[in-house]
């Protein structure tokens, strides 16, 4: 068995867990031991804490989903500042947290009782209608009715903090630092053109630094060596080429021809704004975990897989005991080979399709194992009343509808939703690009060429944000955007063109199997100079 | 072509790779991949010094020509599918099966081990004979373990006896 304490793994076959200075931080008043590097969730999540926020109407009980800052779950009031999503805020000593719905808390909510009664007194979109009398009266209950719904209340106080404005020139800005950013940043700034890598994250390596296993490709694309060392070797490489800057949390809000606004943290108390003019724009900035309809999907204990996987791989916390995974693509079935490594038992996979959507290798290693895969199963609901207590699942017929009386009750602690993801587009939907809805994609992506030029001159996408598919693809199509940035800048001469058409080559061959048929097919959709039809 | 191991999550007789002969596994250890998808990933196939793994491309599911394989055990030390067996029959009747192991407690030589099989049914005990130590093989330990001579084909996975 893997050593546990205070709800952190102490020993890992994989991971060594460095773990920063003991602090206090107060939650709801209440001291809560917390490590330095650790974020308020993280912590909060291994003190025991389920809950972290009640739902806005209803007051039903919100808990840990995406751990990427992608979902609203996890937002409290930290130091006096609401709707802070706690996920993406580390911990320091002495710092204020407070959940912003319920009475007295998130944890106690005397009004959980509306979720039996609400729709009774107060249906849905009356609050457009109601206390619409005078002026007065309608901005009062408005006041009331933000408190009663959870959106914090805003600070008090005018903000001190210094505002400084940096402007920046520079030929290619790579926005994201995963695989896909990084190896764009590094391919562009290695013939020579000035790159600036920005990310939100005080890390590189995007969502690498939770991937444990030995990825898949060739040795050209490091297969056999662990996501988490990709990770590192690419930006050891990114490193070493002087001409490549990297700002980390860093986050860029908008992009209007040709130049980008973002906002760096320099510390709790100073931020700086970037105006950056950039001749080339690389967007990569990767997905976020779909959700699945379910009932009770909303309970705490229900959570994205990449959410459980970064709890459990970067921050070392035990997600709980017992775990349902629904979904066995490759991120379903390697999560579930991963809580196994950390102790963690897994009472059975389930998968709507009539059979494995992932590899059938990560499949046959935790079947090996015990673990029950039942394809053609679904999930029909969470039970529990403030957590997760067990799960229904029952098998689906030819029309993917539940057949009656095959319903299973399957006992369990927690649930992970391994259904896919989405491409984080909206950079790209804001800077104009034409998007369409690709569903073999994952979602809304845009249009590009096949040197992942976007429908703007100067725009490209690299990674998941252009269609959901894996760190090794994104690896290869950042080194598209990155060289085709460099070389129509000018930069790298015949060496790099011959490189590019290589680059596009590689990616064809890793494309050509069976489980690239789904990209290919998707990307016939949406390439640019071949009649795209929108 | 007969997809049934994905809606099972496991290979039946009929769907795994031919066995070596009798003599070959007397002979000394022999990769044994149980890899029949295609799937992009080449590692096995790139680490093989002897050319024993055919693979036309690097969708291609890898072949072992087990006359050439010499049992140089490069490719288990790296395939990311845990998909590789080192299978062997010695002299006196036993049988070695050789595993990728990334669990915890970490075994060691002289361990009891519960076998399972590919379902992950409980099989029988066997006995850990020799280790590649985790630190050596980037945290993948590779695992020799003495099973019954009839159960090469079956032991796929191990846990220590508590």
């Amino acid at each position: 068995m893997v050593r546990v304490d205070h709800g952190r793994l102490q020993e890992h076959p994989i991971i060594e867990f460095k773990r920063g200075r003991e602090v206090t931080i107060y939650f709801n008043g209440q001291p809560v031991k917390a490590y330095e590097g650790e974020t308020v969730a993280a912590a909060l999540y291994a003190a025991g804490v389920r809950v972290f926020s009640r739902s806005f109407r209803w007051h039903r009980p919100r808990g840990f989903f995406c751990a990427i800052g992608k979902c609203s779950a996890c937002m409290m009031e930290v130091d006096g500042i609401p709707n802070v999503r706690t996920c993406k805020v580390y911990v320091r000593d002495g710092m204020q947290v407070r959940t912003q719905s319920g009475l007295p808390d998130a944890e106690r909510d005397v009004f959980s009782i509306l979720d039996n009664v609400i729709d009774k007194v107060f249906p849905h979109g009356s609050h457009y209608t109601k206390f619409t009398t005078s002026k007065k009266a309608r901005e009062f209950m408005l006041r009331q009715m933000r408190k009663f719904t959870g959106f914090g209340n805003p600070p008090r106080a005018v903000f001190q903090g210094e505002a400084e404005l940096e402007e920046i020139e520079t030929d290619v800005l790579v926005v994201g630092g995963g695989p896909g950013g990084m190896s764009a940043a590094i391919n562009a700034g290695k013939y020579g053109a000035r790159v600036l890598l920005v990310d939100e994250n005080p890390f590189l390596g995007g969502q690498l630094v939770k991937q444990t296993h030995r990825f898949f490709g060739s040795a050209k694309e490091r297969a056999g060596t662990r996501g988490i060392k990709i990770g590192q070797i690419l930006e050891e490489e990114l490193n070493s080429i002087e001409n490549v800057e990297v700002r980390k949390e860093t986050r860029v809000f908008g992009i209007y021809s040709g130049e980008a606004g973002a906002y760096q943290r320099i510390d709790d108390y100073r931020g700086k704004l970037l105006r950056i003019r950039a001749k080339k724009i690389v967007v990569a900035t990767g997905a976020y975990e779909r959700t699945l309809i379910f009932e009770n999907n909303d309970l705490p204990g229900v959570y994205g897989a990449g959410g459980v996987q970064t709890l459990m791989n970067v921050y070392g916390i035990k997600p709980g005991n017992l775990g349902l995974i629904v979904g066995s693509g490759n991120v379903g079935l390697i999560l579930t080979y991963q809580l196994m490594q950390a102790g963690v038992n897994v009472a059975a996979i389930v998968e709507a399709m009539p059979r494995i959507g992932g590899y059938f290798v990560h499949a046959a290693k935790v079947r090996r194992l015990g673990v029950p895969i039942y394809v053609r199963h679904t999930i029909l609901k969470a039970t529990g009343k403030k957590s997760v207590e067990g799960a229904v699942i029952a098998q689906l017929d030819d029309r993917w509808q539940p057949i009656p009386g095959t319903e299973r009750k399957i006992d369990c602690d927690f649930i992970c939703v391994a259904v896919g993801l989405s491409p984080t587009h909206e950079l790209l939907y804001q800077a104009g690009c034409e998007m369409k809805f690709v569903p073999e994609l994952g979602g809304l992506v845009p249009l590009r060429t096949r040197f992942n030029e976007t429908s703007i001159k100067g725009i490209y996408v690299a990674g998941d944000v252009a269609g959901i598919e894996e760190a090794t693809a994104a690896i290869m199509e950042g080194r598209i955007a990155g060289i085709h940035a460099a070389v129509t800048l000018g930069y790298g001469g015949e060496e790099a063109k011959k490189e590019l058409e290589e680059a596009v080559k590689e990616i064809e061959e890793f494309r050509a199997g069976p489980f690239g048929e789904r990209i290919i097919c998707g990307l016939e959709k949406c390439t640019l100079e071949s009649e795209v039809m929108l | 072509m007969s997809l049934g191991y994905l809606e099972r999550g496991y290979l039946e007789k009929d769907e795994l790779p031919p066995f070596p002969s009798e003599e070959r596994l007397k002979k000394r250890a022999v990769a044994y991949i149980e890899c029949p998808q295609p799937i992009p990933c080449s590692p096995c196939f790139e680490s093989c010094p002897a050319d024993a793994i055919e693979m036309k491309n690097i969708n291609d599911p890898p072949k072992v020509d087990y006359e050439k394989c010499t049992g140089c055990m490069k490719c288990i030390r790296v395939c990311p599918g845990l998909a590789i067996f080192m299978l062997r029959l010695r002299d006196d009747g036993v049988g070695e099966v050789t595993l990728q192991y990334e669990f915890l407690p970490w075994l060691k030589k002289g361990d009891r081990v519960k076998l399972y099989n590919r379902k992950g049914e409980e099989i029988g005990e066997g006995v850990v004979n020799w280790v590649l130590p985790p630190e050596r093989n980037d945290n993948t330990s590779l695992v020799r373990v003495e099973v019954p001579a009839e159960l090469i084909f079956e032991v796929r996975a191990v846990k220590p006896v508590r």
